[in-house]
């Protein structure tokens, strides 16, 4: 019982408080560079993003190569348009996925798409791009909007799964069980009473995905193509703001760089509001 | 097969878990379908070169030679150099805020770290280009030269660019993922080993290097492989700052090219089916790679978790 | 911490979701089309055509060597000659620009290597329609030295075979007595996606060196000896301009624009011949021109001419598939190749030659929809 405690003051006792000091200072170090990063690149892009962000910056189109000025307006709203395609396939798909894994996946085949769905989460974006390429792009002799929202939505579905997945698992069977005492059919029980019940941590998880997938470059690279304009309809290639900070960063101008910085600091911006909004609206549940 | 559960159903029930079930079945789909498709595109590569496609290392679109060794070289070797510099911090910081962090604090600090993971590989690369290379050119890569310099991994010319940049700025990219799931690991560590741990006189440190990291270490590992799928798969930042070389140098300033960033450069331009089905097959052979990796990362972390993640029922 | 009393959310946080997006979605299908002026293509109907006023957006992709001039271009043309024509160009590279109009992804191509044999049999029917020359000069970023380097093609071989390692080699120097050359290593940048602007400087090379020649070869992408890739002109510029003691190679515009120093190179003749439009106009002069318009102009023998110098080609079908877009290329390629000439010397490029504009006009005059021809302006 008192071991430790029978050698003390002795030696080893300063060299265990000391090891035990020097670690604790290792510890917090480490999480101090961990934030410290993070204010250093959130602090970079505020500093370069705020000096290049103007109001042109945010109505304007691209001007060209060269030439002063200009803005973004087309790949912000873009972005937003791919999100929207993305979120149109990924939501329906994700969120009855989970329902299914939740309520109904309770066997073997549930924990093999559970599996699955945990799998997908870590596919590499890029070559969902090519998936997509090969599936939208090729046959309809495009690129397109609609290419890039297909390769976003396969980001999204499977973080909306987990998420919902997880938030169903949260409500209590007893709400299951009184619904059902009173003679409600089980679908109407699921669709009235447990994702409701649920509905904001489903939003926590909808709302983290959107902001995965609207900061996605790789996979829009060959599929949304990017355009100087506005887009034309869902079915051109279409501006989106990562693709556009992409091609002004590797630029030689200047003008473009400050252009990139104002157009990651939006980025950010956007993903970090999402972000936060998220966190806000599930409380303290997170999720990955 | 038994697909639901063992309630009776009536036909509205039946009809809303048949498309349940389908929607389901239409994630397992999404990776079944990206899966045949990839390889019947690098088909042609597949057959032509056989196992040879991973141990070539000529990477020659002019004399239709595609060895992809180099390109694996640069994911593998880049990624691990990312642990390195990442899991220490990350693991580090993990602990204190499971262990350290008060209350008030690891909240707050918790939260900051996941929006770090929210931050897109653009911005990053943004980041990397035009802060952290002239950093690595000027400061880190000379400062290594003039001590280090007789070792062969620190020798070339210092662009900045190449492996030693793309190994920093994927650990920075993969710092939040470490951190954040080996901090719900150690959470999960039952108090009563850390009391048991107290009683006995231990310190601190004690506690945390005898009962919590043990405990949670299999966690700790399947997070660290989460990381490393990130890392194999991530392809803007890399591209940015790895400065896109084909070639096996060993040095950590020498240029090289990952498997995603060829992809990225090359993939709308292959000009003919060889190339473009090489191209292919490589995002098949990463698909495998990060598919594996994920897979038993995910088991590791379900292992201390006690099953998969929100897997109980209360 | 298991909240289980989250009930107050009902479908109404996913509805309030749902709502949003698809108010933008609807909101921006609509509205973008209506904002800008000429932006919506409800796409022509192929053959209800009546010529002017009708809306078409052409999607094109490729080289990265002329897209200062394309931008300028497709901007002018939208502004003040059809504003019902939006030109979108994305500039991928020259290698994408063959592969995607081979695919039939986009409108047109745009490279600055001609497409090969080979590569034509996979896309019958494309025709390469010159729009302007241009040069490609060795750029480099040297402390101290701004400007006036002279380069042998000897020279230039050694750098890009790796075989030059220091700026202050003989190889260099010997030319070079005036200036101080530092003693540091050349780090070489070129190209990490297939490019005419490599097309052009390894046609150059293996002209000019035997070396070359057996070892690497021309084309768009090649297996490089040395030096870190990057992506487009605007890459390379942009990493010769942030690496000290680089060289790159990019169009002349991308050196003029962001003030990087290049080369005078020595040509054919022996002379030292600094990169200028007239100087590449004097190249693009002496060419032979075959009757399908590949030609290559480097290493010209005129005394004045810059040898590392090339046309640069939009990629079309010959046969259109779709009479509106069809019409809206023909008629920007014909606008192209007169009135757009005059914008080429402004940012760095030489305008045609006329022998050149004749036999590019035959060609679009050629571009027919259903067996019909497509121009209408003359």
């Amino acid at each position: 019982m008192r071991s430790f405690i029978s050698q003390s003051r002795g030696f080893n006792y300063w060299r265990r408080k000391a090891t035990n000091t020097v670690m604790s200072g290792v510890m917090i170090l480490s999480a101090l560079l961990t934030v410290g990063l993070l204010f250093a690149i959130l602090g970079y892009i505020m500093l370069q993003g705020v000096s290049a962000l103007s109001l042109d910056f945010l109505t304007q189109l691209p001007k060209p190569v060269g030439e002063p000025g200009g803005g973004m307006a087309n790949a912000i709203v873009g972005t937003m348009v791919l999100v929207a395609i993305a979120s149109g396939i990924a939501l329906p798909v994700g969120i009855l996925a989970g329902v299914y894994l939740s309520e109904f996946g309770r066997n073997r085949l549930g924990t093999a798409i559970h599996f699955v769905t945990d799998v997908l989460t870590g596919i590499p974006s890029i070559a969902v791009g090519i998936f997509a390429y090969a599936l939208i792009v090729l046959p309809m002799r495009s690129f397109s909007a609609i290419a890039g929202g297909v390769a976003l939505a396969i980001i999204m579905i499977p973080i909306v799964t987990r998420t919902t997945e997880e938030m169903l698992l949260l409500v209590p069977g007893s709400l299951r069980e009184a619904s059902l005492a009173l003679g409600i059919p089980e679908w109407r029980m699921i669709l009235r009473v447990v994702v409701p019940t649920a509905g904001a941590g489903i939003t926590t998880g909808v709302m983290l995905a959107i902001a995965r997938a609207a900061g996605e470059t790789a996979p829009l690279l060959f599929t949304a193509l990017g355009n100087r304009y506005w887009h034309t309809d869902l079915w051109h290639p279409i501006a989106a703001l990562p693709l556009q900070i992409f091609t002004y960063a590797i630029a030689p101008y200047e003008d473009w760089h400050a252009q990139a910085w104002a157009g990651a600091l939006v980025l950010v911006a956007l993903v970090l509001l999402l972000s936060v909004a998220a966190r806000i609206v599930g409380r303290e549940r997170y999720i990955r | 097969m038994k697909l639901f559960g063992e309630r009776p159903v009536n036909a509205g029930d039946a009809a809303f878990r048949l498309i349940a079930l389908v929607f389901g079945l239409m994630v397992v789909g999404l990776l079944l379908v990206i899966i045949l498709q990839l390889t019947s595109g690098a088909w042609i590569a597949i057959t032509t070169f056989g196992l040879g496609f991973l141990v070539e290392s000529t990477w020659d679109p002019v004399a239709r030679e595609f060895g992809a060794l180099p390109l694996i070289y640069g994911t593998v070797v880049s990624s691990l150099l990312a642990l390195l510099f990442a899991v220490p911090v990350s693991v580090g910081a993990a602990v204190y805020l499971s262990e350290y962090a008060p209350d008030w604090l690891r909240t707050p600090v918790s939260f900051l770290v996941e929006l770090l993971a929210a931050i897109p590989s653009i911005v990053y690369g943004l980041w990397g280009v035009f802060v952290m290379v002239p950093i690595v050119r000027s400061y880190i890569e000379v400062w290594l030269q003039e001590r280090l310099g007789f070792l062969p991994l620190f020798q070339g010319p210092p662009y900045g660019l190449g492996m030693l940049a793309a190994g920093l700025i994927l650990a920075i990219m993969i710092l939040p993922i470490i951190t954040a799931v080996s901090r719900d690991v150690m959470r999960a560590v039952p108090d009563t080993q850390r009391e048991a741990m107290l009683a006995l006189g231990a310190t601190k440190w004690e506690v945390i290097s005898r009962a919590v990291i043990p405990y949670a270490r299999s966690g700790i590992v399947g997070a660290t492989i989460l990381g490393l799928g990130r890392a194999l798969g991530e392809t803007m930042a890399v591209t940015m700052v790895i400065g896109n070389r084909s070639e096996i140098t060993g040095s950590l300033f020498g240029l090289a090219q990952t498997m995603a960033s060829a992809i990225a450069n090359e993939f709308t331009e292959a000009t003919y089916d060889l190339y473009t089905s090489s191209l292919i097959e490589l995002a098949l052979v990463l698909l495998g790679v990060t598919v594996l990796l994920n897979a038993i990362a995910r088991l590791l972390v379900w292992r201390v978790g006690g099953g998969p993640v929100g897997g109980r029922r209360e | 911490m298991s909240d289980v009393h989250i009930h107050r959310g009902t479908w109404s946080g996913l509805a309030i979701l749902g709502l949003i997006t698809s108010i933008i979605f609807v909101t921006i299908g609509c509205t973008s089309g209506a904002t800008p002026p000429s932006a919506l293509d409800k796409g022509s109907p192929g053959g209800a055509a009546s010529t002017s006023g009708q809306r078409a957006s052409l999607t094109g992709a490729g080289a990265t060597f002329p897209y200062p001039l394309y931008s300028k271009w497709f901007d002018e043309y939208r502004r003040s000659v059809d504003p019902n024509v939006t030109i979108n160009y994305q500039s991928i590279g020259s290698g994408g620009g063959k592969q995607q109009i081979t695919q039939r992804t986009v409108d047109f191509g745009a490279s600055d290597g001609p497409m090969s044999d080979e590569e034509l049999q996979r896309a019958p029917g494309i025709l390469h329609i010159p729009t302007v020359a241009g040069a490609v000069v060795i750029a480099y970023n040297v402390q101290g030295l701004d400007g006036g380097l002279k380069l042998t093609p000897e020279a230039i071989a050694g750098i890009f075979l790796g075989q030059v390692k220091k700026w202050n080699d003989p190889l260099i120097a010997a030319q070079n007595p005036e200036v101080r050359l530092p003693n540091a290593d050349i780090a070489v940048v070129r190209r990490s996606d297939g490019s005419g602007t490599t097309n052009i400087l390894t046609d150059y090379l293996s002209s000019v060196s035997l070396d070359w020649k057996s070892k690497v070869g021309a084309g768009t992408s090649v297996n490089w000896p040395v030096g870190l890739g990057a992506k487009g002109n605007e890459g390379v510029a942009g990493q010769v301009k942030q690496l000290p003691n680089s060289v790159g190679y990019v169009e002349l515009a991308y050196a003029e624009q962001t003030r990087i120093s290049y080369a005078e190179v020595q040509n054919k003749a022996g002379n030292f011949i600094q990169p200028t439009v007239r100087s590449t106009t004097a190249a693009a002069a002496g060419a032979d021109i075959p009757a399908d318009l590949r030609a290559s102009i480097v290493d010209s023998a005129g005394a004045d001419a810059y040898p590392i110098a090339g046309f640069t080609w939009l990629l079309v079908y010959q046969e259109q598939t779709d009479y509106g877009r069809g019409q809206a290329l023909v008629n920007f390629l014909w606008w192209a190749l007169h009135d757009g000439q005059k914008f080429a010397a402004d940012l760095s490029y030489a305008p045609l030659p006329d022998n050149v504009v004749r036999l590019a006009e035959e060609k679009v005059r050629s571009i027919t929809f259903q067996g019909n021809p497509l121009l209408t302006v003359q």
